[in-house]
C-alpha cells in the first residue's frame, strides 16, 4: 500500500463538480466540526467556504497558537548546483534554458555556509538540480558533512533517491527531506515533464515514502501552484499529508504552497494562485492537520508574508538567495536564480517584524545527535 | 485539629527540594522577555527547556540566558524518537550546563505528540545510573510506573490528555491509580489547560503539575501564570486537608464495627 494507490482510488472523483456542489451549510458543518475528515477538507477548500474565510482564520490562528505556540521558524535555503538534466517547462533551471552553469567546489560550499551561519541561520536546506553526473552520491554527502559544521538541522532538496543512497546522507547527518510533487494531475504531470528522470510520477510520488522509511524525521511536500487545478492539487498535497502521517507517525510532515512566477525560458503559468486561494488552502490545511507544518518562502512578498504569521504559517525562510554562489561568492545580477525572492529583506529584518507581530522568531529548533 | 500550613510542603525531585509544586515551560511565547516575570509571578521554581532550542553559539541571547539563576532548568528530550537519542540528548545539555535534571520525553507520534514508553523506560534506566534526575514524561500506565521507579525515576509525569490540547484530565482514572501506587512524586504533565483542571489534579493528590501551553499561549501569560499557582496551591491544600481528615478518621476507634471485636 502506498499513496499511489490513494492516487489511482481519487482518479474516479470529480473534484471539479464536488467542489461546486457544496453548500454553505455543508461548510457550516465542516466548520463546526471538532476534527476534520477527508469531506469536510474539500468543504473548507470549495469556493463556497470563502464566504466563511474570516472564521476559519480565526480558528486557524487559535491552533496553530495552540499547537505550535506564539513562534515562527526560520531556516534558509542555500544552492550548491544549478545543473540540471530535467526539462520541467516551468523551471529556470531546466535543461532547455542556455546559461552558464555553476557548482559549487566544497570550499565553496564552506564560504557559502560560513556567510549563511553568520546570519544567525541554524536550519539549512540544500538544493541542486537533478544532474547526478554533476552532484553524485558522494558530493552531496561532503556537502552535508560541511552543513553539520554550522547548522544544527540539514534539510535536503534534491533530486529523488533509492532508499540506500538516501541511507548514506542521513548518517552523513541529513534530518530532513523536501520534495514536491510539483503536480499531482498526472496528465499534467507527463505533460511537464516531458523527459529524463523526473518523467516518472511514481518514482517522485514515493519519494516521500522512502525518506520516511530511511530515517528522515521530518517531510516537506506539496504542489507548485501555476500547473494544475489549485483547488484538486490542495486536497491532493493535504491527503498526502495526512496519508504519510498515518503511515509514519513518528516523522513530522509539513506543506509548501509555491506559486509560479512568470520567469525567462519557463511556460507562462496556468493557473496563477490568487492571495485569497492561497489563504484559504492554508486555513483549510490547518483545520484538517492541526499540527501540520507551513513553510512559506521568499517567493512570497513581505507584505504579504506578515499577514501570513497570523494564518497558520509555522516557518519562513529568510535572508534567502535563489542563485549559486549568491551569499558569499557573486552578485545578484551575475547570478541565475531558480525563482527571483519577492521578500528580499535581510534575517534581522524578517526577525524583527516576527516580533514585531507578537511571536518569537526560533532560530534552532533541532539538535544533530 | 492540626491546621495544614501550605508552606511546609516541600517537594523532592531526588534530594533537591522545592517549594512551588507549578512547573512551567519555556517554548511556545511570543517573547522570551515575558519568560521572567511569568516566573515571577506563578513562583515556579523549575522550569522545562528543549535542547533542541539551546544553542550556546546564538547571535543573539540564547533561550537560557532568559532563565533567572534561581530557578532551576530542566531540560527535556524533545525530538528524541528513541532511547538512544535521548539518552544523547540528556547528555549534551548536560554538557551545555544545563545540570543534573531531565525530563525525558520519547515520542513516536507526532499528530498527538504520544510517548514511548518503552524508549521512555530504556533512557531512564540509562540516565539515572549516570546519575542524572530523571522525570519522564509518560502514558499513564501502572506497570510502566513500577518499572521507572525501579528503574531509578526521580518522578514520574504521566500526560493528562496529549500535548498542547489544553483538554485536562482525560486520563483521570489511570492517573488515580499512579498516585496511589508511586513511590516517588506524580507530575500531571500535558493538556492542562485552565486553572481549574490543575487544581483537580492536584486536589487529586497529584505531587505536582506542568503547565505551559496554557500559560505561553495565554493573552497574559503573567496572570495566568499566577492563576495557575493559586489554583495549584488551592488544589494542594484541599488534597491536604482531606488527607488530614482521613488521617483522623483512620486513627479513631471503629465507631461503627468496634463492638464486633469487644
Amino acid at each position: 500500500m502506498s499513496f499511489h494507490d490513494e492516487i489511482i482510488r481519487l482518479d474516479s472523483f470529480d473534484f471539479v463538480e464536488y467542489f461546486r456542489s457544496v453548500r454553505p451549510e455543508d461548510v457550516r458543518n465542516s466548520l463546526d466540526r471538532d476534527e476534520q475528515d477527508q469531506c469536510d477538507l474539500l468543504n473548507l477548500l470549495s469556493l463556497t467556504a470563502q464566504d466563511f474565510l474570516e472564521e476559519m482564520a480565526q480558528k486557524a490562528r487559535q491552533m496553530t497558537r495552540q499547537y505550535f505556540g506564539n513562534i515562527i521558524s526560520l531556516y534558509a535555503p542555500l544552492y550548491i548546483s544549478d545543473h540540471c538534466s530535467n526539462l520541467c517547462t516551468y523551471c529556470g533551471f531546466n535543461a532547455g534554458v542556455d546559461f552558464p552553469r555553476t557548482k559549487l567546489s566544497l570550499e565553496e560550499i564552506e564560504r557559502e555556509a560560513d556567510a549563511i551561519a553568520a546570519t544567525g541561520i541554524r536550519h539549512i536546506l540544500l538544493l541542486t538540480g537533478e544532474a547526478p553526473s554533476q552532484t553524485p552520491l558522494s558530493y552531496l554527502e561532503e556537502a552535508v558533512k560541511i552543513m553539520k559544521k554550522y547548522f544544527s538541522s540539514i534539510a535536503l532538496e534534491i533530486f529523488p533517491m533509492d532508499e540506500e543512497e538516501y541511507q548514506v546522507l542521513c548518517k552523513a547527518g541529513a534530518d530532513s527531506l523536501t520534495v514536491y510533487q510539483e503536480v499531482y494531475d498526472r496528465d499534467i504531470y507527463k505533460e511537464v515533464h516531458p523527459k529524463g528522470r523526473k518523467a516518472d510520477y511514481k518514482y517522485r510520488l514515493l519519494t516521500p515514502e522512502r525518506g520516511a522509511k530511511t530515517g528522515f524525521r521530518a517531510l516537506n511536500i506539496g504542489a507548485l501552484y501555476g500547473l494544475g487545478e489549485p483547488r484538486k492539487e490542495a486536497c491532493i498535497a493535504a491527503l498526502h499529508a495526512r496519508w504519510l502521517e498515518q503511515e509514519f507517525p513518528d516523522v513530522e510532515i509539513s506543506l509548501s504552497l509555491p506559486r509560479m512566477t512568470r520567469a525567462k525560458g519557463i511556460i507562462e503559468p496556468k493557473n496563477i494562485l490568487s492571495d485569497i486561494d492561497f489563504v484559504q488552502f492554508m486555513l483549510a490545511w490547518r483545520l484538517f492537520m492541526p499540527r501540520l507544518g507551513i513553510t512559506i518562502s521568499t517567493r512570497e512578498s513581505a507584505e504579504f508574508r506578515d499577514r501570513l504569521i497570523h494564518l497558520g504559517a509555522t516557518r519562513f525562510s529568510s535572508g534567502s538567495k535563489t542563485g549559486v554562489g549568491e551569499y558569499s561568492l557573486k552578485d545578484h545580477d551575475d547570478a541565475t536564480v531558480q525563482f527571483e525572492v519577492t521578500d528580499d529583506r535581510s534575517v534581522d529584518e524578517v526577525a524583527e517584524m516576527i516580533r514585531e507581530s507578537g511571536y518569537q522568531p526560533v532560530f534552532k529548533d533541532w539538535e544533530l545527535v | 485539629m492540626s491546621t495544614i500550613k501550605a508552606e511546609d510542603d516541600t517537594l523532592y525531585f531526588g534530594d533537591v527540594a522545592f517549594s512551588s509544586r507549578l512547573l512551567t515551560g519555556t517554548g511556545k511565547f511570543s517573547s522570551r522577555d515575558i519568560i521572567e516575570p511569568m516566573l515571577e509571578a506563578s513562583g515556579s521554581e523549575l522550569i522545562t527547556v528543549a535542547l533542541r532550542r539551546v544553542d550556546p553559539k546564538a547571535k543573539e541571547k540564547d533561550i537560557l540566558q532568559y532563565i533567572p539563576k534561581s530557578v532551576r532548568i530542566l531540560p527535556n528530550t524533545s525530538g528524541a524518537r528513541t532511547a538512544d537519542e535521548a539518552v544523547r540528548i540528556a547528555r549534551i545539555a548536560r554538557e551545555a550546563g544545563c545540570g543534573d535534571f531531565i525530563k525525558i520525553e520519547v515520542i513516536t507520534d507526532m499528530k498527538y505528540l504520544l510517548p514511548d514508553n518503552a524508549g521512555t523506560l530504556k533512557a531512564t534506566e540509562i540516565l539515572a545510573q549516570e546519575g542524572f534526575i530523571v522525570l519522564p514524561y509518560m502514558m499513564p500506565d501502572i506497570t510502566v510506573t513500577k518499572q521507572l521507579h525501579d528503574a531509578g525515576a526521580a518522578a514520574i509525569m504521566p500526560l493528562g490528555a496529549p500535548i498542547g490540547t489544553n483538554r485536562g484530565l482525560e486520563m483521570k482514572p489511570m492517573i488515580k491509580r499512579i498516585i496511589e501506587i508511586s513511590k516517588v512524586p506524580v507530575v500531571v504533565d500535558a493538556g492542562i489547560g485552565r486553572p481549574s483542571q490543575a487544581a483537580e489534579a492536584m486536589e487529586m493528590g497529584a505531587d505536582a503539575v506542568l503547565v505551559n501551553t496554557a500559560i505561553a499561549t495565554s493573552h497574559d501569560p503573567i496572570a495566568a501564570g499566577k492563576a495557575f499557582a493559586l489554583a495549584v496551591q488551592a488544589g494542594r491544600m484541599a488534597y491536604l486537608a482531606q488527607m488530614a481528615g482521613k488521617r483522623t478518621y483512620a486513627e479513631a476507634s471503629s465507631p461503627l464495627t468496634g463492638f464486633l471485636r469487644p
